[in-house]
């Protein structure tokens, strides 16, 4: 893709000849308008051809975030004691549904804050580790592999619908998870155990996603690299450390970042395993939900904007922390900082992007 | 690709991700109803019109409308089949009324919506005069009315009642159905002593944290001469009353009679319970009566009216009204077909041929309904002694703050009386809204 950037004034094309020597052409000062009319040219170009992406963005990212923080500025009809009807308009109430979170009306908010981070910081960790060792063992050759790849992906091929009402009859009263642990516990009653059993489920679900696309990783690491560590000696703990780890950080943060952003939308699983309104699992979107089927757009619109941007910081922390390690450092040794910066910014490394 | 624009594309994926998880609310926003008019209003318009609500397996809606159809084939009716799932069937009839569509034109309500929809004005008020509500239970009406106005008729109803293991209690030597708590508590632990039942515990209900919570806790309070709302429809329930209907379900948590598993029963749960041989007493609905007469306690049962504190209990009314959408067109002919969908000839259809209860009086005693469903002189009862769940505008938030409390009180988290306390201010803070 190109470096779009149209300099300022240029756009119309003239021959009069004034364009030649702008601030924003520092490599062909001399050259004329000619050179700065094609730049133009593929600058309009790119721009247009840019421009069905920008639009689809406008029509559901952008629309929809701007619609969605106007209606949290609103608060609920009010209901006219006398008529027993519910006002036409609803009243507008500024920032009050933000302010409100530090209320009294605010334990429910936070208690969904909390239950959302706690969901994707435990279940993304467990499921980055058991998403790695499964794509360890889905990468390695031995016979019926192709049995253990798909068997490993099924978890993930069903719908989380259906996986939440599986699970439901594992943690019955009655069902597998009892009897198998040997003493009942009402795992879909409120209180942790009811954490525990949405982890438990999410875990089995989503794992495979993050082997999915861990294996994806594992396959183009050259053989080369192993033979070059066996010869050196390296043990196969070392070669795991030393080798595997570092060569597919790139695809494992991709998927790690994936999941978290998924993780804090969460809503499905622990609405049909543990049922709605259950303190214990309540999610930010399940509160939203809620909200707005009781018909209060304003405060379910304005905790919809509140997980938007816990969502987008998490995302931007990805980017910003691990956003360099997310492009630059794959197969070969590491280069000093200022460095990395500045084959940003100019080389291209189509070639180490293999994620 | 070079790196600023992976970074780029990160970054919108990012945004992409993020602003999805807006569009579900912003589609509802920024909505405003005008102002129609507040009487009974003029139903005039004909031609085809529609029929939402849930999706129907038995094929009996269906069959009602084609022979609606048949007599008036240019008002023609359309069945629009909703969700299965209540919550979203109301979510599609709120989403409907807020865009004013004229998609949906005669509602299927369940029986706790009516005042919600109409204090919405998103039903119309409807001529009372012109159904006949006198030939029907008087408590199904009465979920039909808003401030006393009609805004739907009822079409079908429900009420709970007491299932119980006649052959055990027969072996205890208990010739009739337990009528109060005490006595169904005496009867338990006599059958609890034989051999028969080993293992088996004395009672359940629904007390999973969802609807059928604020049902069984309505039913608890209600039978022990308490209410939730008053007769004006102001929150009243941190009384005595109240406490001793909530106590009775405390307590028999406590002391085993409602077993421990019972907290994550639903309606389902309750009946694999109870036929599965694990259940003495069991509060259902009457849907259960025709699944367990296939199971294997097929033949040692039978239904008697819920007991109460001193005496007969009250049940929760089911069922569902139709009403009129606001916004929709050729109002005349809605009105016909609102008449004859709630005629007696119509529910006896849906009772012959889907077990659906009918509004109507009189087919609880027809000799041949009987027949076909025994249970149907008990479940008249029920529904003759049932108190409608709390007929707030703000239903939603009632029963929600009623499963909250309710369901610390039985597991214990609150006292029973903290959690009426509770109970009321949440109530009274809905209301005031």
């Amino acid at each position: 893709m190109v470096d779009t950037k149209i300099p300022p004034g240029t756009a119309a094309g003239g021959p009069t000849g004034t364009a030649g020597g702008r601030a924003g052409e520092p490599t062909a000062p001399v050259q004329g308008s000619r050179r700065a009319w094609a730049t133009a040219a593929s600058g309009r170009t790119a721009a247009l051809l840019v421009s069905p992406t920008l639009l689809v963005l406008t029509v559901v990212v952008l629309y929809p975030t701007i619609m969605a923080f106007k209606e949290s500025l609103y608060g609920t009809k009010g209901l006219d004691p006398k008529t027993g009807f519910i006002s036409d308009t609803e009243p507008f109430v500024g920032l009050q549904n933000y302010t409100d979170i530090f209320g009294q009306a605010g334990d429910r908010f936070w208690n969904a804050f909390w239950n959302t981070s706690f969901f994707t910081v435990v279940t993304v960790g467990l499921e980055t580790l058991i998403g790695v060792a499964m794509a360890l063992i889905m990468h390695k050759a031995f016979s019926g592999r192709a049995l253990v790849r798909a068997s490993i992906l099924i978890p993930w091929a069903v719908p989380t619908a259906i996986s939440g009402l599986l699970w439901r009859w594992i943690f019955n009263s009655d069902g597998i998870a009892n009897a198998l642990i040997g003493h009942q516990v009402l795992w879909t009653t409120e209180g942790f155990h009811a954490k525990i059993a949405v982890v438990i489920a999410e875990v089995w679900k989503t794992s495979p996603f993050i082997g999915l696309l861990v294996l994806a990783g594992l396959q183009v690491i050259p053989k080369e690299v192993y033979e070059a560590a066996r010869i050196d000696g390296a043990g196969p703990l070392a070669q795991f450390w030393r080798i595997t780890l570092p060569l597919v950080k790139p695809a494992l943060l991709v998927a790690v970042l994936f999941r978290c952003l998924d993780a804090l939308r969460m809503f499905d699983l622990p609405y049909l395993l543990i049922g709605a309104q259950k303190n214990s699992v309540e999610t930010l979107s399940m509160l939203a939900q809620n909200e707005a089927s009781n018909v209060r757009f304003g405060p379910a619109a304005a905790y919809a904007v509140l997980l938007f941007l816990y969502v987008f910081l998490v995302a931007l922390g990805f980017v910003r922390l691990l956003g360099a390690d997310l492009i630059g450092d794959v197969g070969g040794p590491r280069r000093p900082k200022g460095r990395t910066r500045l084959r940003r910014t100019s080389a291209p490394s189509s070639a180490e992007v293999s994620a | 690709m070079n790196a600023r624009t992976s970074r780029v594309l990160q970054c919108s994926a990012v945004l992409v991700a993020a602003g999805l998880v807006l569009t579900a609310c912003s589609s509802s926003g920024g909505s405003s109803s005008s102002g129609q008019s507040k009487s009974p209003s003029a139903f005039s318009g004909r031609g085809p019109i529609t029929y939402a609500a849930a999706k129907d397996s038995s094929g009996v809606v269906q069959k009602v409308i084609d022979s609606w159809n048949k007599l008036h084939p240019k008002e023609k009716v359309t069945f629009v089949q909703l969700p299965a799932d209540v919550n979203q069937q109301r979510q599609q009839m709120i989403q409907n009324a807020e865009t004013k569509s004229d998609a949906y034109t005669v509602l299927s309500l369940d029986v706790v919506w009516t005042s919600e929809f109409a204090a919405h004005q998103w039903i119309d008020q409807l001529p009372a005069a012109q159904f006949p509500l006198d030939k029907m239970l008087k408590p199904t009406v009465e979920t039909a009315k808003y401030r006393d106005n009609l805004y739907a008729v009822p079409a079908s109803s429900d009420g709970g009642v007491l299932y119980y293991r006649s052959d055990l209690l027969k072996k205890a030597g208990i010739s009739a159905a337990p009528t109060t708590w005490a006595e169904m508590k005496a009867d338990c632990s006599k059958v609890k002593k034989l051999p028969e039942a080993k293992g088996m515990s004395c009672y359940a209900g629904q007390f999973e944290k969802y609807e059928g919570l604020t049902v069984n806790f309505a039913e608890a309070v209600n039978s022990a001469g308490g209410v939730i709302t008053d007769a004006g429809g102001k929150p009243d329930v941190d009384t005595p009353a109240a406490k001793k209907g909530l106590d009775f379900l405390v307590d028999s948590f406590k002391d085993g009679t409602i077993p421990k598993e019972a907290i994550t029963y639903q309606e389902e749960e309750g009946r694999q319970a109870f036929q599965s041989g694990n259940l003495v007493f069991l509060r259902n609905w009457p849907y259960v009566y025709s699944l367990a007469e296939k199971s294997k306690v097929a033949g040692k049962f039978a239904v008697a009216p819920l007991p109460g504190l001193n005496g007969a209990g009250s049940s929760s009314l089911g069922g569902h009204n139709v009403a009129l959408s606001s916004f929709a067109k050729n109002k005349a002919t809605a009105l016909d077909f609102m008449k004859f969908f709630t005629s007696q000839d119509t529910a006896s259809t849906f009772l012959k041929d889907a077990s659906m209860a009918a509004p109507y009086e009189a087919l609880y005693d027809d000799q041949a309904l009987v027949k076909q469903y025994p249970y149907l002189p008990v479940l008249k009862k029920s529904i003759l002694n049932a108190v409608p769940r709390p007929r707030v505008v703000q239903y939603g938030d009632a029963s929600s703050a009623i499963q909250q409390e309710a369901y610390a009180a039985l597991t214990g988290a609150k006292s029973s009386a903290q959690a009426l306390k509770d109970l009321q201010s949440e109530l009274q803070k809905s209301a005031a809204q």
